[in-house]
């Protein structure tokens, strides 16, 4: 009995524990990204070898981008307005009513719609991507692609990744442009600022530069939310449990992914 | 055995997964146009030996030969020519989902063969009524049983007329009819296709059914191998022991 006690592992202090905790994660987390890295590797190698299957291609921009059109444009056009609700009740202690619309504006070009355009494609196009790769694996899918011959990665992933680097910059161009009708809407149309002055102060102020930068920040997040899901997805394991904790790690790295790379971009633009 | 070529040849594999051992030394001969089955208990190696035959693993130490090539060395793309000698029916058939029947079968043929729409619809119904299914080109994996799931899963592995059909326990999961069903499945596509065969199971009714030489998996090693006739006599205690359970325990 005495001995019994004995080889009893002594419970870890709180202190232990914690720094087990975080060396998990971070462990885990780096894993992760030589992981993803690989994957981007790979998917760039098969990208470039024939065969190029168009309809697989155009079947994942209709996926990710046609039909995010909607969720884009609602998110867009009330994140414009409320917005402008809010800059309107700033400005208006000023007496600079005119600056709703470039605030909101340049916020939208640069920030929201990149950020908030990946946060719903990593909702909507990449949940599915995730749970429907790992579905894949765990039934033998993808074995059965590889013995029929087929890379997998060349036949499911690469117009998975390449869907989202070119729709991410489509989608932020129409967040953009519904972003910014919510903040006329608001401004103009509920408040009766001018709609000259709406227009001409986003005119002088907003310039090429700042919707450049949103267009390559929402290519990058595109790139990264999809290449995320796919990662998680591909690799997942454990049967229907293991496909959605695979689903929740994608959901959760992808987002905070797009926060980490916001502001590594912000640096590298200003 | 006969004196006829080889299709394929196992060396001294071996493999493990973290600490687990998994192959020991696997040695391993299938000669052309015959049908072995690698009998075994669960957890014994035998899918991760056939993954290995077709490229899905690589070994730690040994080597594979497909028709004398060793298929160790080979990088992905290289793989991919030999893998276009197979064909392979997994245990849950692993049919596509999202497709049809037709164009799960068809799905080889898009993929490597430049046939007509014509062609390929005739090839896929050809391979479909071999294997006994007629009607359900249309119909998705969900609607069907799992002994037809099975089926389309062999018309898919034999569209492209491979020169080599691995089974992963082929039977698992059906009942009495339908294992018979699957067991002369396994015979017809031999007899009209003339392929190689490699079954892996733990049915041993079915292994004596189908088997021209059965190969006996434990504790990482074919212990034994030889026809199913002498198969039946083997001295081997794990296989005596396996056998029991289909023979009686005597």
């Amino acid at each position: 009995m005495t001995e019994e006690v004995e080889r009893r592992p002594r419970p870890a202090s709180p202190v232990t524990a914690a720094v087990e905790w975080i060396g998990e994660r971070v462990l885990g987390g780096a894993h992760a990204f030589v992981g993803v890295v690989g994957l981007a590797t790979s998917v760039a190698r098969w990208m470039v070898r024939p065969p190029f299957r168009v309809a697989n291609l155009f079947a994942q921009f209709d996926f990710v981008g046609v039909g995010s059109v909607l969720i884009v444009a609602l998110t867009g056009l009330f994140t414009g307005m409320v917005f402008a609700t809010q800059s309107w009740s700033a400005f208006e202690r000023f007496g600079a009513e005119g600056l709703v619309g470039p605030t909101v504006a340049i916020t939208i070009t640069r920030e929201l719609a990149p950020v908030l355009t990946a946060l719903m494609i990593t909702m909507r196009a990449g949940s599915a991507t995730c749970t429907e790769l790992g579905t894949m694996r765990v039934t033998e899918q993808v074995d059965a692609l590889e013995t029929m011959a087929v890379s997998p990665v060349q036949y499911l992933l690469v117009p998975r990744v390449l869907a989202g680097l070119l729709m991410g910059p489509l989608l932020a161009m129409l967040f953009d442009t519904a972003g910014v009708f919510g903040a006329f809407t608001v401004a103009v149309l509920v408040k009766g600022l001018s709609v000259g002055t709406f227009l001409l102060r986003i005119q002088d102020i907003v310039g090429p530069d700042d919707v450049t930068e949103g267009l390559v920040k929402a290519a990058v997040f595109g790139l990264v939310v999809m290449l995320i899901a796919c990662y998680r997805g591909y690799y997942a394991s454990g049967g229907a449990k293991g496909v959605g904790q695979a689903t929740t790690q994608a959901m959760v790295s992808s987002a905070v992914s797009v926060f980490v790379l916001d502001y590594l971009l912000g640096l590298l633009f200003h | 055995m006969a004196d006829r070529p080889l299709m394929i040849s196992v060396r001294d594999l071996h493999k493990s997964f973290g600490g687990n051992q998994v192959l020991t030394g696997v040695n391993l001969d299938v000669e052309e146009g015959t049908t072995c089955v690698i009998l075994g208990g669960s957890g014994s190696g035998k899918t991760v030996l056939m993954k290995h035959i077709i490229g899905l693993l690589k070994p730690d130490r040994g080597q594979v030969f497909v028709e004398g090539e060793d298929v160790v060395p080979l990088d992905d793309l290289e793989m991919e020519r030999v893998r276009r000698k197979f064909g392979m029916v997994f245990q849950g058939a692993a049919l596509f989902d999202s497709m049809t029947v037709y164009e799960n079968v068809a799905f080889p043929l898009r993929e490597h063969a430049k046939l007509s729409e014509s062609e390929m619809r005739k090839r896929v119904e050809e391979k479909l009524a071999i294997v006994g299914l007629h009607d359900v080109a249309d119909r998705y994996p969900a609607d069907l049983s799992g002994g037809m799931r099975k089926r389309v899963g062999l018309a898919r592995a034999i569209v492209r007329d491979p020169k080599i059909v691995l089974y992963d326990e082929p039977t698992t999961g059906l009942d009495p009819i339908t294992t018979d069903y699957v067991d002369d499945m396994i015979l017809t596509a031999k007899a009209k296709l003339g392929v190689t065969s490699l079954v892996i199971s733990h049915d041993v009714a079915s292994a004596f059914k189908v088997a021209d030489q059965i190969a006996f998996l434990s504790e990482g090693k074919i212990v034994a191998h030889a026809p199913p006739a002498e198969m039946r006599g083997s001295t081997h205690p794990a296989v005596k022991l396996f056998l029991s359970t289909w023979f009686g325990k005597n």
